[in-house]
């Protein structure tokens, strides 16, 4: 049941957007947000779409992964959208009690849907085709420059390591203990929110318990394995600046840069 | 190897709570190249012996001497670390990477080693443990034994002298304790490796070289497998089993040699005994 749950999903591939360095890919996320919100006119937009879908082709990521990533967000698009459509002012085409809506409002919402689906395959585009180790060491690398004002990166992204790995651990031992509580005729399905909450506690107290445990042992473990902070620690994979990572830079400044010249400049 | 000269530990308590020694006065040397195996009931202290060896715990008194270097001596701590590797029970609680072969790396990337030299380290530790076809799986989707080789192999990444296992297979099935048994045995006989096994199967503990019987504390018997196990009055009196073999043996009464601890010696000293 709760095994179910996919959380930063992986999938493993040897694409171009697979090989290129983690920290490329962080930046290039961040980068082509802030253009996607500066696209203006059907021709910036197209461009913004155009590379999406190319992304998402070259990839070789499966397009049915990636709606079913939209599924979830799909409430929160209509929603936006509608906002939009009904709050935007311009010519009116029809206006019924409080509302009123525009040719303007129409355009505004299309385009909130647009941003808001090409943001969320991006960034789905993104945990598909990193390692979460990848993405961790991607970010601290990124962060390093944090360690000058005293900001323990290293140890942040240790624990995202760790959290990480521990996510199926503690999701199939919740479901133990469920089950282990069940047999004793614990019920978790009927009654309100307040009576489920509260019949949640003798799973969560357990959990926490064994959490402890957990994490006590594995610092030991850890230890045994001459684990000693970051100072001094190399990588199996370190992080090189290749030749595809700077034809993946060139193609994004590109495009960015395109985006934001079409919209700003000749208002496309 | 490993020297342990008149060790006592006990862990501390809180204020008014008597305090009880879990190792009273332990005295042991263990050789290069030894498959010792540690041997006591629940309890016993045996394995708050496996962390004193490796510097987990500190003596109270007495000391513990890996290659020389004292475990007391924090600057020496990496050092013995890495002479002495160790494998606990539960190998969920020892695996940190996402992907096994990042896992197996953690040790090296500890120490600070090239690219390079990590990677044939990692490939070899998992060569060693049968494991190298799941070098890209994740760990959680492994089965206990095939987990526990891949944390074996992590200590293996290292390249230790001396492998201290504690309790590896307790939370095996037995197709896994067989995997982890054949994985261990493999090192001691085919690289050489010194190993420690701690144990309460008496069955893994009869293909050690040598077994310590450990109880409240103390080592209460030192000796060859065959030596150790033929004792079954002395045996029970710790609170332990002997092996199957020797049990049948002894049930059927005297004349039986009780020192062919293995199936097949038992099998043939059966028959002699009943022609």
């Amino acid at each position: 049941m709760i095994k179910d749950i996919t959380l930063g999903q992986y999938f493993p591939g040897n694409s171009f957007i697979h090989r290129l360095d983690p920290r490329i890919k962080l930046i290039a996320l961040v980068v082509f947000i802030v253009s996607i919100f500066f696209a203006e006119g059907l021709v910036s937009y197209g461009l913004c779409i155009g590379f999406t879908v190319a992304m998402v082709a070259i990839s070789k990521i499966k397009p049915k992964l990636i709606l079913r990533s939209l599924r979830a967000i799909i409430i929160i698009v209509i929603f936006t959208a509608l906002l939009n459509m009904l709050y935007t002012p311009g010519k009116e085409i029809v206006s019924f009690w409080i509302f009123k809506i525009t040719w303007e409002g129409i355009y505004a919402g299309f385009a909130m849907a647009v941003r808001v689906i090409l943001l969320v395959t991006v960034s789905a585009l993104l945990t598909y085709t990193t390692s979460p180790m990848a993405l961790t060491d991607g970010l601290e690398k990124l962060l390093l420059p944090l360690k000058k004002i005293k900001i323990p990166v290293h140890e942040f992204a240790m624990m995202m390591t760790i959290a990480l790995r521990f996510i199926p651990t503690l999701i199939e031992e919740t479901d133990k203990i469920m089950s282990a509580q069940k047999a004793r005729g614990a019920d978790f399905e009927s009654g309100n929110i307040i009576k489920r909450a509260k019949a949640l506690i003798p799973v969560l107290v357990p959990l926490f318990v064994s959490s402890f445990r957990r994490a006590d042992e594995l610092a030991t473990a850890m230890e045994c394995r001459l684990y000693h902070g970051g100072s001094g620690r190399t990588r199996l994979k370190s992080l090189r600046y290749g030749k595809i990572d700077a034809i993946g830079t060139i193609i994004l400044v590109l495009v960015c840069a395109g985006i934001i010249v079409l919209a700003k400049v000749f208002g496309l | 190897m490993i020297k342990i000269d008149n060790l006592h530990f006990a862990y501390p308590v809180d204020d008014g709570e008597e305090q009880k020694e879990a190792i009273r006065g332990i005295s042991l040397e263990i050789k290069r190249g030894e498959f010792v195996a540690l041997l006591g009931h629940n309890g016993s202290g045996k394995s708050t012996l496996a962390k004193l060896l490796n510097g987990i715990l500190i003596p109270v008194s007495g000391a513990v001497y890996v290659d020389g270097m004292n475990t007391a001596d924090e600057d020496k701590l990496l050092e013995i670390r890495k002479k002495a590797g160790m494998v606990f029970q539960n190998p969920d609680n020892q695996i940190v990477a996402t992907v096994v072969e990042e896992d197996v790396a953690f040790a090296c990337e500890n120490m600070g080693l090239p690219s390079e030299e990590i990677r044939r380290r990692v490939d070899t530790a998992l060569e060693t443990v049968g494991m190298s076809e799941f070098k890209l799986h994740a760990p959680h989707l492994l089965s206990g034994g095939q987990k526990q080789r891949v944390a074996i192999a992590g200590v293996l990444a290292m390249e230790p002298e001396i492998i201290i296992l504690d309790e590896p297979t307790a939370m095996l099935d037995p197709k896994g304790r067989q995997e982890v048994m054949k994985a261990i045995t493999a090192l001691n006989r085919e690289k050489g490796m010194t190993i420690v096994l701690i144990t309460h199967h008496m069955d893994e503990a009869a293909q050690a070289s040598r077994v310590v019987i450990i109880d409240q504390g103390k080592a209460v018997l030192d000796d060859t497998p065959e030596k150790v196990f033929s004792q079954v009055e002395e045996m029970r009196s710790h609170s332990l089993d002997v092996p199957q073999t020797v049990e049948l043996m002894h049930l059927l009464g005297d004349g039986l040699d009780l020192t062919k601890i293995s199936v097949a010696q038992c099998a043939d000293e059966i028959e002699k005994y009943l022609s």
